[in-house]
């Protein structure tokens, strides 16, 4: 299984955990990962202020993965949304692939024809490896560890985009990759509720509430930690932890890992190679316990 | 005391026709004003003068002055929440994307999607990759990224979104340039 691995903006500076442990998993499970020096950034930050150049950012990675004749894996879900719906718009509306392919022309690139897939990096796995031959692969299970699922926004929403692949008011592929690991799912209320990232450079106070809310849920279900495979997700909930618990006045700290990291160990690949010396809030008690185990 | 009249001198009637030609703000008459939309939005939740039902309110209206002058159109976060339970399809995520874009014809863009737009004409993406993020993912085994990109630049140029870019803040090259 080859695929032209799409790391977006955020991911190659501040997800080099997520990075590294995906790239590791990817190995176990006889995923082969294609770097592509000509992707950037999917386009997404500039949809807000036109949509065009949003399309044609988008359209333009297309079109260099359909070149190679490779389907797509994003690991960042805003990269997911933002490409796969460009590809549905250009599949479906002929003013809209002609207009596109005439401005890819003029830039250089090949027409999009639509015939590649964009996908997530975790629908990859759920879809392409599937959930029992990563049972297979699984050597230290995480028995009697509670795992807080964070789905985010755009690796199921809009629905539509996504054909349904997911139910938006309760998505599974998560829980299903967390319980494959021998961990439990933390139950927990408000599970979909957005980090707010999105607007923090709008309203940081509102964007730093709405990402405390949630982490302050989690700890009171106890979690062992919160898993998550968004880099912009993991800027609130990770990076900007510290500053967010002190101004809520909480004392508590919950580890934050990508979902791939916790795949890792239970594959019983090194911590270290899975990049948890990144992980800014050090999960020092979380592997502690794993040792235990 | 404020005064709650809407004075047809500050109305643009036309309002709602210009923001159904941009993509994403077609389906905007469809809506029945039923407030699904409010209550299923977690920035409402946590600043209710963030209120989308309004938002599509004041457009179908036409109060432009109002929705232009008031930051809260900057306010989403594109959870979708509000366009998977809206009964009418209205696609009220995509509909803000759409007044945004309005705005930002109009002369009005906030000063965070500036300085993105800014970086990512820089660098090709949000984040610079350089010299030294590029030797410690080497370090890793990671591959080196180009810490710019021409075809970006061209794609801001073909779209005209290069007058967007904040100039003030050009100079902050990557190493190799400089
Ligand atoms: S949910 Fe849809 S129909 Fe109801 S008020 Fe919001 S946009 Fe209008
Ligand atoms: S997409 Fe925007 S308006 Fe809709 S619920 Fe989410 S934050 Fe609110």
């Amino acid at each position: 299984m080859k695929y032209a691995l799409f790391l977006g903006c955020s991911v190659p500076v501040r997800g080099i955990n997520y990075e590294l442990s995906v790239r590791e998993i990817s190995k176990v499970l006889g995923i082969e990962l294609v770097d592509i020096p000509e992707f950037t950034c999917c386009g997404f930050p500039t949809k807000s202020v036109k949509i065009d150049s949003q399309m044609l950012m988008s359209a333009k990675n297309i079109s260099i993965a359909e070149e190679k004749g490779l389907d797509i894996v994003c690991l960042c879900s805003a990269c997911s949304v933002t490409l796969t719906e460009t590809l549905k718009e250009i599949k479906e509306h002929k003013d809209i692939r002609d207009k596109i392919n005439d401005e890819l022309k003029t830039l250089g690139f090949k027409p999009v024809e639509g015939k590649i897939k964009i996908r997530h990096f975790a629908r990859v796995l759920f879809e392409d490896i599937g959930i029992e031959k990563i049972k297979e692969k699984i050597v230290k299970p995480l028995t009697g560890f509670s795992i807080a699922a964070h789905y985010g926004c755009h690796y199921f929403k809009p629905s539509e985009a996504y054909d349904h692949w997911e139910d938006p008011e309760n998505p599974k592929s998560l829980d299903e990759l967390i319980k494959v690991t021998g961990a439990e799912s933390t139950k927990y209320s408000y599970r979909n509720q957005c980090c707010g990232g999105a607007i923090l450079g709008v309203d940081k106070n509102l964007a730093y509430k709405m990402t405390y809310e949630k982490l302050q849920r989690i700890n009171e279900q106890k979690a062992d930690a919160m898993v998550l495979f968004c880099t912009f997700c993991s800027i609130m909930y990770e990076g900007n932890q510290k500053a967010i618990l002190k101004e809520f006045e909480a004392d508590f700290n919950m580890p934050v890992l990508y979902i791939t990291q916790l795949l890792g160990l239970a594959m019983g690949i090194s911590p270290d190679t899975l990049g948890f010396k990144l992980n800014r809030i050090r999960p020092k008690e979380f592997l502690q316990k794993f040792e235990q185990i | 005391m404020e005064d709650k009249v809407i004075k047809s001198d500050k109305i643009n009637p036309k309002l709602k026709y210009e923001i159904m030609k941009i993509p994403g703000g077609q389906n905007l008459l469809k809506c029945f004003a039923c407030g699904t939309c409010t209550v299923s939005c977690p920035v409402w939740q946590d600043d209710p003068t963030f209120n989308p039902r309004q938002i599509v309110r004041k457009i179908i209206i036409g109060l432009e002055e109002d929705l232009l002058n008031d930051d809260r159109i900057w306010y989403c976060t594109t959870c979708y929440d509000c366009y998977e339970r809206c009964p009418q399809d209205v696609k009220i995520t995509e509909l803000i994307m759409a007044l945004k874009n309005y705005a930002v014809t109009k002369g009005v863009i906030h000063q965070a999607f500036t300085a993105q737009v800014t970086e990512i004409f820089k660098f090709g993406r949000l984040y610079e990759v350089d010299e030294f993020f590029n030797k410690k993912r080497s370090q890793l085994g990671l591959p080196e990224l180009n810490s710019e990109s021409p075809d970006v630049k061209k794609i801001y140029s073909e779209t005209k979104l290069e007058e967007y870019v904040d100039k003030s803040n050009l100079q902050n090259k990557s190493e190799g340039e400089k």
